[in-house]
């Protein structure tokens, strides 16, 4: 080999060394496969990670649109079930803005004073005892609940109100709630200013790198303010390419009929709901880690 | 403003007398500053407050910590755990000491790491949390790496120059192809000899079983000296060892308050039933601690459940529960709860280094999740600085997970590649059994520096061409 060859040889070696598992990104949204520069993360990889991280500093930011999500949210079935009156109620916590919102968790547990008294007046003006009060809540991710309580709730409406496949649903529904600069826990200050047998928080969640915009799921059996996280069963990442929407309304209805037949939630109440379905599956045969 | 007369402790500096209610209150106000301590209200006014705090604090006398709680006894079953448990005799080398003698003797040539062993069963969190506080990043560091805890189940975790990892193959909806993807890329990495630990998506008796059978299976099939866990909460747990499933660890989150445990839905007593059961199985090859914790400052305030306490020491308390039932890992998942904690990446590297000083003084086999959520303000950097000082302390694992982006949790912790890093800029090794294998499977090369093999080890290639259509 010529001495000029060799040393064009040697400037194209490459200093990645890449992974030969590409394939397997087919599974898993998880930055796998990603090669290596010695033992470190190659630049292509370096950037798209900073670019994400940037983008999720600013969905944590953004402020929930109001106007849109109850036009959505009008466009449920809810009136079936929730007479008289089934606007949503739009609310707000102690927590001004967003900023007061991070620093102050205390804040976002709890409804300000005028929406408060906007609860305790509908309380005063409606009697029914309410089987479940939903609560919608920006939390952490303003496009998670933009994007993903409307076909939620569709799912979820079709076990609770009356409809054709399910004729007899009789649950009796509380208007919904639409709460800003709000915490899973807020939903015990409604739950208890409604009377509301149980209270199902729908949140939206920290966002990942890879989520932006992943919908949480909380349920709480008489929920009253003072409660803590042991007494709530948790649903998580609910978005389009996390658990469906028909998988979360199934696991959420699951819980709520354990819940009302129990009169608890929490670390009592296990969620068994996929008991049949993994049993059919206990052999693991889909790995394909081992033979 | 007058003097209030209810003071238990007061220094004078110049003309002005400070003045601190008691035990708890001097201890939150010479902490060094941080949002969970400002949104409790327990912070010092300002710095000069918390100096003069520290200064108080460095002149009482370690004893002081045994006559007065900062949590009633009657009311608090850690802090009866921690006076109950306490060792007079191993407190008795230091005791004459006041917390800021301790600080220099922990520094001196007295404190070898023989002695430091010998005398941790005497040391109360709060003793360790008093002396955490008037100690820099440097001491910090000086001093955990002095302190030697090892741990065993099918490897040993903790010997020198070794720095350990979780492999966390979280997967969204705990799909078990993207799982074993994220497995298999993090074996590759060198990842997962502390433990592979799986965050389930949703707490499930039947899932968490589902997905201990998957990683016993893979554990078994390539021969891998190192152990599995599912992070449900530990009454699931005891669960799925009643149905059978090949349990090697126990997880459960703990806090240092009674209030905080509740809240989690465990009492004690469900920790030394869940050790109980998983030590019955026997499983273990190389020793049997069978307990894997998680902490993290600020869970006691988090659940209304810290009694006035600061969040450091509060942190601190949990390490006597955890200690009690002989842990193979405990974990400290530093930047996970947000900046209302922990503000800034300052505020998450001091909490970093805090936990992991008075985890190893106390005598636990302490790692740290280095990790920020999007919330904080905290980025990679932050990230770095924190992984290199922690291995420089001895830390005894980090976590590993593809490309530092956990798909499930939402959050960023260290990387296969950051612990690589770590190795190689510190020098340090797995796990002893877990190295010998990498080695035999082709995964790593002996050298003194940690070298990846560029070829896809063979026992591997064979699993991905499982795969529909191979690798193409």
């Amino acid at each position: 080999m010529s001495e000029k060859k060799k040393s064009l040889q040697q400037h194209q070696v490459t200093p990645v060394t890449e992974n030969p598992w590409h394939k397997l990104n087919d599974f898993t949204d998880a930055r796998i496969g990603l090669g290596r520069a010695g033992v470190s993360v190659p630049t292509k990889h370096l950037l798209a990670f900073q670019l994400a991280h940037a983008q999720a500093i600013d969905a944590v930011h953004s402020t929930l649109n109001i106007e849109k999500l109850t036009t959505d949210l009008n466009k449920l079935d809810w009136a079936q079930a929730c007479a008289p009156d089934c606007a949503p109620l739009i609310l707000h916590s102690r927590a001004k803005d967003r900023a007061t919102y991070l620093q102050r968790p205390d804040y976002g547990r709890l409804l300000n004073p005028e929406s408060a008294k906007k609860l305790d007046e509908h309380r005063v003006q409606n009697t029914p005892q309410y089987d479940l009060a939903i609560v919608v809540v920006d939390g952490l991710s303003s496009l998670a609940v933009e994007q993903n309580t409307l076909p939620f709730l569709q799912a979820l409406q079709t076990y609770l109100v009356p409809n054709s496949v399910h004729p007899d649903n009789t649950w009796k529904l509380a208007p919904l709630c639409i709460l800003e600069q709000g915490r899973v826990a807020i939903g015990d200050d409604v739950c208890e200013r409604l009377h509301a047998s149980c209270v199902l928080v729908l949140v939206g969640e920290r966002p990942g790198l890879s989520s932006p915009d992943s919908l949480g799921l909380y349920l709480t059996w008489g929920g009253k303010v003072g409660l803590t996280d042991a007494y709530r069963n948790c649903i998580s990442n609910i978005r389009p390419a996390g658990l469906s929407y028909q998988e979360a309304a199934r696991k959420a209805f699951y819980l709520l009929n354990e819940a009302h037949q129990l009169k608890l939630s929490g670390v009592n109440l296990k969620d068994r709901s996929d008991d049949d379905l993994i049993n059919q599956d206990r052999t693991t045969k889909n790995n394909f880690l081992i033979a | 403003m007058p003097l209030r007369t209810n003071f238990q402790f007061r220094h004078s500096v110049g003309q002005r007398t400070f003045g601190f209610v008691d035990l708890a209150d001097l201890m939150a106000k010479a902490t060094p500053a941080r949002s969970g301590d400002r949104l409790a209200g327990v912070a010092a006014e300002n710095a000069e407050e918390r100096v003069v705090a520290q200064m108080t604090l460095a002149d009482l006398p370690l004893s002081e910590f045994l006559q007065q709680t900062v949590i009633p006894y009657e009311e608090d079953d850690v802090t009866r755990l921690i006076l109950d448990d306490h060792d007079k005799a191993a407190f008795s080398a230091i005791a004459h000491l006041t917390v800021g003698g301790f600080r220099d003797w922990l520094l001196s040539d007295l404190a070898t790491p023989e002695v430091l062993v010998k005398i941790r069963s005497g040391i109360t969190p709060e003793m360790a949390a008093a002396v955490s506080k008037i100690m820099r990043n440097q001491d910090l560091i000086m001093v955990a790496k002095k302190c030697r805890v090892t741990t065993a189940f099918r490897n040993t975790i903790g010997l020198e120059g070794r720095l350990s990892t979780r492999l966390q193959p979280n997967h969204p909806t705990d799909d078990l192809t993207g799982i074993a993807a994220s497995m298999l890329d993090g074996l590759l990495y060198a990842s997962g000899d502390a433990v592979i630990g799986i965050n389930p998506a949703t707490d499930n008796v039947q899932q968490a079983s589902r997905l201990i059978t998957m990683m016993d299976e893979v554990i078994q099939h390539y021969e891998i000296p190192t152990q599995s866990c599912v992070l449900t909460h530990v009454t699931n747990t005891i669960e799925c060892i009643e149905q059978g499933a090949p349990v090697d660890l126990v997880f459960q989150s703990i806090g240092g308050t009674q209030a905080t445990n509740d809240s989690f839905g465990f009492t004690l007593a469900h920790l030394a039933e869940a050790q109980d059961a998983a030590r019955s199985l026997n499983r273990g090859t190389v020793g049997n601690n069978v307990m894997y914790f998680e902490t993290g400052q600020g869970s006691a305030l988090s659940a209304n459940a810290h009694h006035g306490v600061d969040q450091q020491t509060c942190e601190a308390r949990a390490y006597a529960v955890a200690r009690k039932y002989n842990p193979l890992l405990v974990n400290t998942v530093v930047g996970f709860i947000g900046p209302e904690y922990l503000y800034d990446g300052k505020e998450i590297t001091r909490a970093g280094l805090e936990d992991h000083f008075c985890g190893k003084l106390l005598g636990l086999p302490m790692g740290c999740d280095v990790c920020y959520t999007n919330h904080a303000q905290a980025d990679q950097n932050d990230m770095d600085n924190l992984l290199t000082l922690l291995g420089v302390a001895g830390c005894t694992f980090v976590m590993g997970i593809p490309g530092s982006d956990d798909i499930m949790l939402n959050y960023q912790t260290t990387s296969f590649h950051d612990a690589l890093y770590a190795r190689r800029v510190l020098g340090l090794q797995p796990a002893p059994e877990f190295s010998a294998w990498l080695e035999k499977i082709q995964i790593s090369q002996n050298r003194s520096e940690f070298t990846l093999n560029d070829q896809l080890p063979e026992a591997f290639q064979s699993s991905l061409n499982r795969l529909q259509g191979g690798l193409s």
